[in-house]
């Protein structure tokens, strides 16, 4: 029996702890950069044009249909308790709290992490990070920190987006297709959702989702192994990983806003 | 610092981002008339304020005209002390009356202001004391079952004297 041995057991333990050191210490060094990062705007500001305006197509189009369904469906389930006014507060409130962080988050770990991840992983296959370190330069701070402080800053505003296409995408098909009367829709809305509490608590989820998004696509990039098929698995894991990680920090910040 | 033209680009990012948040701030959770509505305050007691929550709408007439802005507990009268933001562009007489209402059947609950006929209004700080708590489902649907049973009680006494 080879296969089972305590020392295997022990090897995987350690290298996962050593994993996690690594990427801790990695989110440690990328926070305490925010100075140096915002020391050069320029590559940051080229950082969001990349992440964000390049992502504002998908974002904004994906919206716009998650408004379209969330209307049609709110309407079939509400029209039968003779509620359908209520169809604003449904859309609103299901897109500012859930949905346009969450999904945003998903679409921004596909479009943009994957993105970052094959990035960072070539330039550790052709020896480019090797290349800054032998001329003293830091790749962390060159090339890490401007991504990753770009990628916080363009999620919030991404997931904004989202719900406000959503919120209109469902006004277009609740009020101008289905016929309900838009003052109830706008006033039904406005009645039931707080600004702090409910508009507030969706920036502060995408802005968590932001931080996270980008440093698992950005970790998995600087750790891939430095072949094609190393880059090829990372790149899958970012998809996995910051996918699943979104959704339980999702659960856990629901409950955690729930209970405030 | 030199300017490219990914600034341009970048800058109306993130202006469509700022307009997409005050776009839900303002139309979907109405910031504003929350916030720069100047109004008086006035406060009421209630034997029972049933499932009144604070911000509730006040009415009068079916239009809104303030908001409840909080709800404590006197422990020395073991009422409800709720008090009532109203705005400044209307006025109440001073004996006007305090109701708590439901809109539909099972809906949100509501304070109705029935005016009065006094000359002086309301003015800031001052206590309406004629008020008409809400109505409470199970001690509705308890007196009813009590009636029946006491009409019950009756009949079967009734019935046993024959």
């Amino acid at each position: 029996m080879n296969w089972f041995h305590p020392a295997n057991l022990g090897f995987a333990v350690r290298s996962k702890l050593a994993d996690i050191g690594r990427g801790a210490r990695l989110f440690a060094r990328l926070m305490q950069l925010v100075g140096a990062a915002f020391a050069r705007p320029g590559l940051v500001r080229d950082q969001v044009h990349f992440l964000g305006n390049y992502s504002l197509a998908i974002i904004a189009v994906s919206g716009l249909f998650v408004g379209f369904v969330l209307g049609l469906q709110g309407y079939y389930t509400l029209q039968r308790y003779g509620s359908s006014e209520a169809l604003g507060l449904l859309v609103a409130l299901s897109l500012v709290r859930e949905l346009g962080p969450v999904v945003t988050a998903l679409l921004f770990a596909g479009r943009a992490g994957t993105s970052l991840t094959a990035e960072i992983g070539l330039m550790r296959a052709g020896e480019q990070l090797s290349a800054m370190e032998m001329m003293a330069v830091d790749p962390v701070r060159r090339i890490l920190a401007p991504r990753f402080w770009a990628g916080v800053i363009t999620m919030p505003l991404l997931a904004a987006v989202f719900s406000a296409v959503g919120v209109i995408g469902g006004w277009v098909v609740g009020v101008l297709m289905i016929g309900i009367d838009p003052g109830a829709f706008w006033s039904q809305m406005q009645g039931g959702v707080d600004v702090w509490k409910d508009v507030g608590n969706g920036v502060l989820k995408s802005l968590v989702f932001g931080f996270t998004v980008t440093f698992i696509a950005l970790l998995q990039g600087f750790e891939a192994r430095p072949t094609p098929e190393g880059v090829s698995r990372a790149t899958t894991r970012t998809v996995v990983i910051a996918s699943l990680a979104v959704l339980a920090l999702d659960f856990v910040l629901t409950a955690l806003m729930f209970s405030i | 610092m030199q300017r490219s033209k990914n600034d341009v680009w970048v800058g109306l990012f993130v202006m469509l981002g700022a307009v997409a948040l005050v776009f839900l701030a303002l139309q979907s959770a109405n910031l504003l008339s929350f916030n720069f509505q100047k109004g008086y305050r006035i406060s009421a007691q209630f034997d029972n304020i049933g499932g009144l929550k604070p911000q509730a709408a006040v009415r009068s007439a079916g239009v809104v005209v303030g908001r409840v802005e909080s709800i404590t507990f006197d422990d020395k009268t073991f009422q409800a002390r709720v008090t009532l933001s109203l705005d400044d562009r209307y006025a109440f007489p001073k004996d006007s009356s305090l109701k708590i209402l439901t809109s539909g059947l099972l809906g949100e609950q509501y304070i109705g202001i029935e005016a009065g006929a006094d000359e002086k209004n309301l003015v800031a700080g001052d206590t309406v004391t004629a008020t008409q708590s809400a109505v409470v489902l199970e001690n509705l649907i308890g007196q009813f079952l009590y009636n029946k049973a006491e009409d019950g009680g009756k009949s079967a006494g009734t019935d046993t004297n024959k």
